[in-house]
């Protein structure tokens, strides 16, 4: 079927996007930078992580850019004070959350939540830190899983689900004791459905998930790579 | 024009920010000629004075007696900055706090010993259930990022506050 043509506007410039795009990819289709964490090319979107947050012309709400789907006429605005604000503030929540000890870990310097903070400002959580104590699982040959280091960005899920085709990852417990999940809460070691891609590994966008083996600032992880299996495979554009 | 006076801390961190300071090399001479270190681990002051301009705090606020001088020492500033990671967020000695502290001792002090030590208990400061980010007990003005925060950074921040303006560290700076 092919894709009708639709005009929105963003930041008050016309953009053409193609109907059942969202926000977001009309937007990086145009050129145009809206950050975001939880969103990788070529997987499905969630709206995890609340960065990508647009404000839309006659919604007294932000929308998220990455699930929002584009209508025709709709006017975009992707960066303003306010966005600003509640981008920073998405951060700060996810430091606090958990335990991010940058210094120690392997991603240190290549870590999209490290570097996403610099680039909006965020110097310190304003948020009390709430210290959980939360296990890692080294069970897995080659890979390990630390819980301090997530913010269930779910990357690794879909990563798994829709590219790899294992499903060996899911989102378990409620709230804020959520927490990533290897097949049904089995440890990863033991997990059968595992291939040992190393595709969570290298949609992580944290040191959440990483190869065994590698010292502080040592992990650098090639994400593209995922975006272009999914595209080949059919995945959104 | 009156000097700036300065003073800078160290609570629970490694010092590791103090050798980043000295890293600005010879930009101290300039920095010296605007501004008075007038307490510090680089200095012989035995007591914190009074009408301090700017404090750069490093470490996290771990001990009773981190919690007495910070007290101190936002009392006695006009400005205090959190400067590197265990200030900023607690960092490496804020990792203790998962274990609570009566748990953390025995473990380092009885485990595995005859137990013949102790806890020690006279002399040392009795440790806070957490290691807390400066801003978690007192007042904050500013926050320098980085473990340690480069060099550049803190002659940025040094500079601009020793000549009465507020540094913008966006982009500047980050965790880690």
């Amino acid at each position: 079927m092919p894709h009708r043509k639709t005009s929105i506007r963003i930041d008050g410039e016309l953009v053409s996007a193609s109907d059942g795009q969202t926000i977001l990819e009309a937007a990086r289709a145009a050129g145009k930078f809206i950050p975001a964490l939880c969103y990788l090319k070529g997987l499905s979107a969630t709206g995890a992580c609340r960065v990508c947050i647009v404000e839309v012309s006659g919604v007294n709400r932000l929308l998220p850019a990455c699930t929002t789907p584009v209508q025709e006429g709709m006017s975009v605005t992707t960066n303003s004070p306010k966005l600003q604000k509640y981008r920073r503030i998405a951060i700060e929540l996810l430091l606090s959350e958990r335990n991010h000890y940058c210094s120690v870990c392997v991603s240190n310097g290549h870590c999209e939540l490290q570097s996403m903070a610099k680039s909006l400002g965020v110097t310190h959580s304003r948020y009390a830190y709430g210290y959980p104590k939360l296990p890692v699982d080294v069970t897995h040959e080659r890979f390990v899983l630390d819980h301090n280091r997530c913010i269930l960005c779910t990357r690794c899920v879909r990563a798994c689900a829709e590219v790899e085709g294992a499903h060996v990852w899911d989102v378990g417990l409620r709230g804020i004791r959520s927490r990533i999940t290897s097949e049904l809460n089995r440890p990863w070691g033991e997990s059968r459905g595992c291939t040992s891609c190393g595709k969570c590994v290298q949609a992580c966008p944290t040191g959440a998930l990483a190869e065994k083996g590698w010292g502080v600032e040592e992990m650098v992880k090639r994400d593209d790579n995922i975006g272009r299996l999914a595209l080949r495979h059919g995945g959104r554009r | 024009m009156s000097k700036a006076r300065v003073a800078t801390v160290w609570l629970d961190g490694c010092s590791g920010c103090h050798m980043s300071l000295l890293d600005i090399d010879e930009a101290i001479a300039a920095l010296a000629a605007r501004a008075d270190i007038v307490f510090g681990p680089l200095v012989d002051a035995q007591e914190f004075p009074k009408d301090v301009d700017v404090t750069l705090v490093e470490g996290a606020v771990s001990s009773q007696d981190d919690l007495k001088q910070i007290q101190t020492i936002r009392k006695n500033s006009k400005l205090v900055v959190a400067l590197g990671d265990c200030a900023v967020n607690g960092n490496v000695p804020a990792m203790r706090n998962t274990i609570p502290v009566k748990k953390l001792l025995e473990g380092i002090y009885l485990a595995g010993t005859q137990g013949e030590r102790g806890i020690p208990n006279e002399g040392v400061p009795q440790l806070l259930r957490n290691a807390v980010p400066v801003h978690e007990a007192v007042k904050v003005d500013l926050h320098v990022p980085g473990c340690p925060p480069p060099a550049d950074a803190i002659l940025y921040v040094l500079t601009e506050l020793v000549e009465g303006r507020k540094p913008d560290l966006a982009g500047k700076v980050r965790f880690g």
